[in-house]
Order: C-alpha cells, then sequence, then structure tokens
C-alpha cells in the first residue's frame, strides 16, 4: 500500500474493496480515496496519544469464559430458515460455483 | 378523544387503557390514522402492519373485558427501529441488501415488549446498519424532523425519533453506537438513553458494532423511558455479553428524582465537551441552553464543578477505526447466499462475483467507506498502528471517566450534540462533519457507560439535548437527575417540552 502517511491510493481502496468483496466502479475509486484519505488523516490522531504503558480495551465490561449449560435446544425449522434465502434447492442454500473454469 | 390519544405520553395511556376510559383498538387506531396521515410527509416508518397491530389490540381488549392477567404493558402500541429483527415482519436495517426479508424469529427486545403486551405499530427508518448521524443514508429516503421538515431527525434512530415527536408512536426503541440514541431524541426534543452496555440484550439487532452496540427507549418523558428499560432490560443467555445482574430500579428513579431534589449530587460538567477552550464547532445557542440546564440542576441543589477528561478529544478519532472495523467484521454476514439481495447469479459467474456484485448493489456509500476503513485499519502491517491504538485510547477514555468518578462526581454533564438539527443534504457528502455530530455521545459509548439525553431548551427554535452520564451500572442516575431537570423545565415553561411542538400544529 501507499507509503504516505496516512493516504490511501486509488489502486489501495481497490485492493481493499477486492479484500472486501465489494465490486467498486471507476467513479466510487475516486471518490472514496479521496473521502476515505481525509477521514484516515482524522482517526490517525490515535497514534499521539501516550500509550506506552496502556493495555487495549476489547469490551467495556470485562467479562470471561461465559458458559451455558450443554443442553440441547430446538433449532429453527429448515423450511422457515432457507425461506429467506435468495436460492434453495434439496433442502439446502443453493450457491453458485465456487472454483473458476480453469481450476 | 382521538386526536389526543396520540398527545399522550404512555404513564397517562395506561392509565386511560386501565381505568377504561379507552381501548387498545382505540389507541391503536388513532396511532394508525395519524401515520396514515402525516407519515407521507416525515417517512419515518418502513414498514407499518395494520391488520396485525389492529388484531393484536383487539385481543388485549378481549383479555381485559375477560378478566384475564394482562402484560405489564398491555395495549400500549411501540415503534421498533428497523435493526430490530421481528418474526414475520420485514426487517431491512434500511439497507437495500435486506429489501423484503421476513425474519424467522424475535429479538429478544421484541420477544419482550411483545410478552409485556404491547401493540407493535411499525417498524422505523435508520440510517443503513445503523451508519450515519442524520438517517439520510437510509436506502429508503430521508425522514424529516417534526419541527422543520427541512432538517434531519439525527441519526441513525431517526426513524424512531421522528415516530415519537411526530406523535406517530409514544415511543419507540433505538439502537446506540456512538450516539444513535441520544442524538436523534435531542435533535427532536426527545428522552433516549442508551443503558449500559451489556444492560440490554442484543440477540436479534443486527450487528454493526458489537462492542458497542446497545438498544435503548427513546421516549417523550424520562419516566417512559425508565418502564421501557425495565421491560427490554435484564439479563439474557443469548447475548454472551449481556450482564447477569439485577437491573436497577428505573422508574422509582425517575420518580424520585421528579420531586426535584439533587441536595447531595455532584454533577461534572465535562470541559473538553463544550467547556472552555473546547467550543469549536459548538453553536452559541446549543451552549447557551446547555449552561442554563446546569444552572437548573444547581438550582435543584446540585453541586456543580468542572471536570477535565483530556483524553475525551480522541473519542472521535477512537470510535471512527473501532466501530468501522467491527462493521467491516460483522456485515460479513450479508454474501447473497442465506438471505436478502443475490446479484449476478446467471450461471457465469462464480461465488466470489456474484458476492462482490450482491454487495457492491446491495450497500450504499456510507457502509462501503466503512467495510474498506475497517478492512484497512485491521490488515496486517496497520492493525497495531490504528485499530490497536484506538483500542488503547478506549482504556484512557475508560480511566478519564474512573478518575471523574473517583473524585466525588456522580454524573457528568454535556450537551448531547454539538448542534440542532441541521439541513438535510447539509452534510451527506463530507463524513467527517457528518462524524461531527457525535462528538459528545461517543465517550461514553467507548467506555460502555450509560448516558440519558434530555430536553434542556430551544435553539433557532429547535431542541437542544443535555446529556448525563453515570458510572457502568448506575442507569438510575441518569433517570434521577434527568427527570430532576425535565420536572424543572415543564415546571419554568407550564408545559411539556413537545408540548410546544403540538401548539405550533
Amino acid at each position: 500500500m501507499s507509503t504516505d502517511a496516512h493516504s490511501l491510493s486509488r489502486d489501495d481502496v481497490a485492493h481493499l474493496a477486492r479484500l472486501s468483496r465489494l465490486a467498486v466502479t471507476d467513479e466510487e475509486l475516486d471518490r472514496f480515496a479521496e473521502q476515505l484519505g481525509v477521514v484516515l488523516g482524522a482517526v490517525a490522531r490515535v497514534q499521539d496519544a501516550p500509550t506506552a504503558d496502556v493495555t487495549p480495551t476489547t469490551h467495556a465490561v470485562p467479562l470471561t469464559n461465559v458458559h451455558r449449560p450443554d443442553v440441547v435446544t430446538p433449532s429453527l425449522p429448515r423450511e422457515q430458515v432457507l425461506a429467506g434465502a435468495p436460492a434453495a434447492e434439496d433442502d439446502r442454500f443453493r450457491v453458485p460455483r465456487i472454483l473458476g473454469e480453469e481450476a | 378523544m382521538s386526536s389526543d390519544l396520540t398527545r399522550l405520553d404512555v404513564t397517562a395511556l395506561q392509565a386511560a387503557l386501565a381505568g377504561g376510559e379507552t381501548s387498545a383498538v382505540e389507541v391503536t387506531r388513532a396511532h394508525l390514522d395519524a401515520i396514515e396521515a402525516t407519515d407521507g410527509a416525515l417517512n419515518s416508518y418502513l414498514h407499518v402492519d395494520t391488520e396485525t397491530a389492529l388484531a393484536t389490540a383487539a385481543e388485549v381488549d378481549r383479555a381485559r373485558a375477560a378478566g384475564e392477567e394482562l402484560g405489564r404493558l398491555a395495549g400500549v402500541p411501540v415503534a421498533l427501529k428497523d435493526v430490530v429483527v421481528t418474526d414475520g415482519v420485514p426487517t431491512t436495517s434500511g439497507s437495500r441488501i435486506l429489501e423484503g426479508w421476513r425474519p424467522p424469529y424475535d429479538a429478544t427486545v421484541a420477544a419482550r415488549l411483545k410478552a409485556a403486551g404491547t401493540v407493535l405499530l411499525g417498524k422505523t427508518n435508520m440510517d443503513e446498519f445503523a451508519m450515519g448521524s442524520s438517517t439520510e443514508n437510509s436506502a429508503y429516503g430521508p425522514t424529516r424532523n417534526p419541527w422543520d421538515h427541512d432538517r434531519i431527525p439525527g441519526g441513525s434512530s431517526g426513524g424512531s425519533s421522528a415516530a415519537v415527536a411526530g406523535f406517530l408512536a409514544p415511543w419507540a426503541v433505538g439502537t446506540d453506537t456512538g450516539g444513535s440514541i441520544r442524538q436523534p431524541a435531542a435533535v427532536t426534543g426527545l428522552v433516549g438513553h442508551k443503558p449500559t452496555y451489556g444492560s440490554v440484550s442484543r440477540y436479534g439487532l443486527i450487528a454493526f458494532s458489537s462492542s458497542l452496540d446497545q438498544a435503548g427507549p427513546m421516549a417523550r418523558t424520562v419516566a417512559d423511558a425508565a418502564l421501557m428499560h425495565e421491560v427490554i432490560g435484564g439479563h439474557d443467555p443469548r447475548d454472551s455479553t449481556s450482564i447477569d445482574a439485577p437491573a436497577a430500579p428505573y422508574v422509582a428513579a425517575a420518580q424520585q428524582g421528579a420531586q426535584g431534589d439533587l441536595t447531595g449530587t455532584v454533577v461534572g460538567v465535562v470541559r473538553e465537551l463544550g467547556g472552555e477552550g473546547h467550543t469549536d464547532g459548538y453553536e452559541p445557542g446549543v451552549l447557551e441552553a446547555f449552561r442554563a440546564g446546569v444552572e437548573q440542576l444547581r438550582a435543584l441543589g446540585a453541586e456543580v464543578r468542572e471536570v477535565s477528561c483530556p483524553s475525551f478529544d480522541l473519542a472521535l478519532a477512537a470510535y471512527y477505526l473501532i466501530a468501522p472495523s467491527e462493521a467491516s467484521s460483522n456485515l460479513s454476514r450479508f454474501d447473497g447466499v442465506r438471505y436478502g439481495l443475490r446479484v449476478g447469479d446467471d450461471g457465469s459467474r462464480d461465488l466470489d462475483e456474484v458476492m462482490a456484485l450482491t454487495r457492491e448493489q446491495g450497500f450504499g456509500p456510507e457502509v462501503k467507506r466503512r467495510i474498506i476503513l475497517g478492512t484497512y485499519a485491521l490488515s496486517a502491517g496497520y492493525y497495531e498502528a490504528y485499530y490497536g491504538q484506538a483500542q488503547k485510547v478506549r482504556t484512557l477514555i475508560g480511566r478519564d471517566f474512573l478518575t471523574a468518578f473517583g473524585d466525588g462526581v456522580d454524573v457528568l454533564v454535556s450537551p448531547t450534540s454539538p448542534s440542532v438539527a441541521f439541513p438535510i443534504g447539509q452534510r451527506v457528502d463530507d463524513p467527517l462533519a457528518m462524524y461531527a455530530a457525535d462528538l459528545c455521545t461517543l465517550p461514553a459509548s467507548l467506555a460502555g457507560l450509560p448516558a440519558i439525553s434530555v430536553p434542556c431548551g430551544l435553539s433557532e427554535g429547535l431542541p437542544v439535548g443535555l446529556q448525563v452520564m453515570a458510572p457502568a451500572l448506575a442507569d438510575d442516575r441518569c433517570y434521577r437527575v434527568g427527570a430532576a431537570l425535565e420536572a424543572a423545565q415543564d415546571a419554568a415553561r407550564g408545559g411539556t417540552f413537545l408540548g410546544q411542538l403540538a401548539a405550533r400544529a
């Protein structure tokens, strides 16, 4: 990615969009690169914080190892779950092919 | 009495229903008629189910007539933000990618309101996936502010705020990740409370930023907000971050506060949120109304001190790294396989291509920006500098709160938002300007603390909110101090805050 401090090039955004499975348009690439550069400049301020001996907070309320009893409970009926799917076949979610032609 | 029924707060509605002065069907019909008449202009609802609402209300009336045991909120209408999953009722989270989806189960919040006997009026508009401060990021068009139709109702719970302020629901559920209950409540003249993180179950809320998301009440009075919190709150084994501790008696706290005696309560005014040297970006009218509110707290007997929380200056930067990072992960579930939209599945494209096309067409620009930013902040080589550092800032913000509360301060106060409702369209292409609306609400979000917004006056004829923040699990302090301020304001005004809006209509 670009070596410039706190900026995102058009190529950076294209790469990140690919990682995020977003088929962005050329026009979006231009706009997002500009807007996200501004946002990144602002959020990069976190790097000025005095955090030498500071541990990160992942959750506001510390909780560890929340267990529940190992008891079988009913699941949603299959037909109800599949009813919301864009495509279903033989009681399963139908998906486009996963491997490319050449694979 | 029908047009008056939409003007009543929930406590008054409950009394009228219990006393037989009206019926659940009458109350429901009055709201449905009002929606029919005025929501074309406001666009506060995405879905209204007239038939089911009337049938639910009729069942409450039948049960009441038969002398059966009734739920605590029997016959009281409610609106739910469309981020709350509802069994068989369309749920979109404001996104095109979920258009037409009917979930197969109820969120815990929805189930608890149902069990209490409420009548669901409908689902309210919102910024897509709760990302925004104006409701302009909805895929289904912006919602308008009942105080001025050319202005935003706040966001992301802007459909809920507009519906309640516009007399199209007596109260509503909102969700708050960085201010999405409090800021819309402030700019529409409502009470909005973000509970302590873990106080209300997140089960069945479409996730945006899981370490921050909380559902909570948006109402016309502090007492009503407290009542809803009691009903939707409490431990839920289906949410592993839900706190397994008894909920404090919020309604009692509101009643106590309404008596107007704050003697012995220490109120800290946060310098970094609109105080000396920190007024950039704050409207003078907002600061004036806020200071008048603080003076009212002092007049009620509170001891007022200024408190410095230096790390709050970094809250916005930390939030806009943490929330997009978590969102980029949470939103990966929208893959065009199990629910919602699928685009380009014509047999020639593989799963990856179909997924990318689906997400490109299904998501709006702000959602895409946040996914891209979050993916960047979490990527190898940048993780420590951005996400890791933001999580450390979060610790510093928590410490500032702990220091203030440790020094004997009971609650901290600030304006809820730096500005009144801004004009529709003004900030939509300027993400940073939009984010600035959350400046005051972010610290409590990042620290997981409870915070309420209560109306404290008007600026340029538009509502201003005062925010009260309290330590974790001390939501009752928000209700107590909020109710005291509300009672003092109502007494000085000689009527309710929203009465001013009703008088204009």
